[in-house]
């Protein structure tokens, strides 16, 4: 079954076509990786699926169901969870809190009691469990990226969206997140990637998607992507590109 | 860990208990009128926290609830002669009713926009209850003597309202700690943190808000009744004043918004210095401005008030400050 179908999907922002006609079926257990430069609509998309911004065409369907303009509280508790690219941490609450918000009203609408459990379990497993009892106000960049990601797993969803989880980590946070990832794919959990570091989303996704201007303009393996013309043109207009992000994998 | 062990919430609710008792077991009346304003204080400002505090929704107006709360309370009363039971009952379902239909229109402004909305809403109830005939107009409505009759005359009717207040004072108290530690409060809390967010992760924020909205306003209601039946009249220009508003929002502002205990020692602390005030000769005519100063002192300098200060000062006082 697809966990996800977008089809046809046009979001415009006054004369801005931040989206122009973006259509592919995600099939569950995958990882895509959604790449493209800064302002290709990377984001909108994640918040025209999530609900934030209604498309003005184009459908969505979330495990079947037909989700185009739902609520985000109704997404999330059908079992969808993103991450922001720019952190939203609960800042007065503790970091527990932060994760227990997850998983109350999440897919799994936990009472309070079991969502104390699995916040500390999924605490644990992007391993911020020592700042548990901290308020999420006073963690640092990398650690507020990590809370992000705990908030998203402990509503135990199907699909997650991961916005940019890598920028700004250093070389050891990225390998650290890039593993934690993996395990989340284990777990039967499909994820949708949005990443700049480029050696890391080719190296952990099943297929990507690029975009440019709100276009779709290549879908394919990593390697059919990075060799195709267009992901090059649109890359800085970089030949080597190919070579370089394959050498790097 | 168990929100019934929380230490803080009994202390506090000793606390208050021990405040109330204290002139019924002296048996004077002038300490009961004293006790009686800071008690009412405590279960406003305690109620107004819930969308304040917790949900992070300030609201300027809360005092339209206590107002209309009084006016059903009295029409049912004095008009159709029911009793302050049934009057109390009605005045807590008309004030939720109001914050209902209120919270589907108004609720969806965020910030200083849905702040201006209560305003304008205490505004037009006053406008609306001036011109309304059956409840009176601008003279009000005075409550007929006999009244009190079944409650055993005017001076036992004050001690019972006094005791219908204890009550429901800790009433308050303790429901504000049962929100604060459910699952609601903790929706309400992220709304007030992030609300984008908080939806993003489930939270079905439009109705959270409409029942936090709700929920602090039933008491106002019902202590509208109680507070003019002890009265004996009402007008629109008293019971839709919007300086009792901001006091309230002084007293959470000065205790803590958003802890249990906060609103508590905030109301106490200001219904204090207030008595101090309204009987010093230098200060009587200007309390309010105190109160204005003071709240912008607070905002400028310890926007957490004084429970969230010393929680943050001293965080192993955690558990004893709720
Ligand atoms: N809320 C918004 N209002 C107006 N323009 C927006 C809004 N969100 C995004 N945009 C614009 O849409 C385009 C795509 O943005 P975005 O999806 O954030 O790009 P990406 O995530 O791929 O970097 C950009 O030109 C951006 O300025
Ligand atoms: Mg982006």
């Amino acid at each position: 079954m697809n966990v996800l179908q977008v089809s046809g999907v046009c979001k415009r922002f006054g004369g801005l076509h931040a989206l122009s006609n973006v259509t592919f079926d995600m099939p569950e257990g995958q990882i895509l990786g959604l790449i493209g430069p800064n302002g290709a609509g990377k984001t909108t998309l994640f918040n025209v699926i999530d609900g934030v911004y209604p498309p003005e065409q184009g459908q969505v369907f979330f495990r079947g169901q037909d989700v185009t303009g739902a609520k985000p509280y109704r997404l999330a508790r059908l079992g969808l969870a993103r991450t922001h690219q720019i952190v939203r941490p609960l800042n007065d609450l503790s970091v527990r809190e932060n994760v227990m918000v997850g998983a109350c009203f999440g897919r799994q609408g936990l009472g309070l009691h079991e969502a104390a459990k699995t916040a500390d379990e999924v605490l644990a497993f992007v391993r911020l469990e020592a700042r548990a009892a901290q308020l999420a106000g006073s963690l640092n960049v990398a650690q507020k990226k990590r809370l992000e990601m705990a908030r998203a797993l402990a509503a135990r969803p199907y699909l997650l969206l991961l916005d940019e989880v890598l920028a700004g980590l250093n070389p050891s946070e990225i390998t650290a997140m890039v593993e934690i990832i993996r395990a989340i794919r284990a777990q039967g959990v499909s994820v949708i990637i949005i990443e700049h570091v480029m050696h890391a989303v080719m190296n952990v996704s099943d297929r990507l998607i690029v975009l440019d201007y709100g276009q779709q303009i290549a879908e394919g393996t990593p390697q059919e992507v990075s060799a195709n013309p267009r992901v090059i043109e649109a890359y800085l207009g970089d030949p080597k590109l190919a070579e370089r992000l394959l050498a790097s994998t | 860990m168990n929100p019934w062990r929380h230490p803080g919430l009994w202390i506090t609710l000793a606390l208050t208990l021990g405040l109330g008792l204290w002139p019924v077991v002296l048996q004077k009346a002038a300490l009961r009128e004293t006790i009686f304003t800071i008690l009412l204080s405590v279960a406003l400002a305690s109620s107004l926290n819930i969308i304040l505090g917790y949900a992070g929704y300030i609201s300027f107006g809360h005092v339209v609830f206590f107002g209309l709360g009084g006016y059903v309370g009295l029409y049912l009363m004095n008009t159709l002669g029911l009793s302050l039971w049934v009057a109390l009952l009605a005045g807590g379902l008309a004030a939720a009713l109001l914050a209902f239909l209120l919270g589907k229109a108004i609720l969806r402004l965020r910030g200083a926009y849905f702040a201006l909305a209560t305003i304008g809403v205490n505004e037009a109830m006053r406008a609306f209850i001036n011109n309304f005939a059956p409840f009176g107009g601008a003279t009000g409505i005075s409550l007929n003597f006999k009244v009190y009759q079944a409650y055993g005359g005017a001076a036992n009717a004050l001690w019972l309202v006094y005791t219908i207040l204890l009550v429901t004072t800790l009433a308050m108290i303790l429901i504000s700690h049962i929100v604060k530690n459910s699952k609601f409060g903790l929706g309400l809390m992220a709304i007030r943190e992030d609300e984008d967010a908080a939806e993003v992760m489930g939270v079905i924020t439009p109705n959270a808000k409409t029942w936090a909205y709700v929920l602090s306003a039933v008491l106002p209601g019902m202590l509208g009744v109680l507070f003019y039946f002890k009265n004996g009249n009402i007008e629109p220009g008293d019971a839709f004043r919007l300086s009792s508003s901001i006091e309230l929002l002084v007293m959470i502002m000065l205790g803590g918004a958003g802890t249990v205990l906060g609103p508590v020692i905030g109301a106490a602390g200001y219904q204090a210095l207030r008595g101090f005030l309204l009987t010093n000769a230098l200060f009587k005519n200007i309390q309010l401005s105190v109160a204005g100063i003071l709240l912008l002192l607070i905002i400028l300098f310890i926007p957490v008030g004084a429970v969230g200060w010393l929680r943050r000062r001293f965080p192993a006082l955690r558990r004893l400050l709720p």
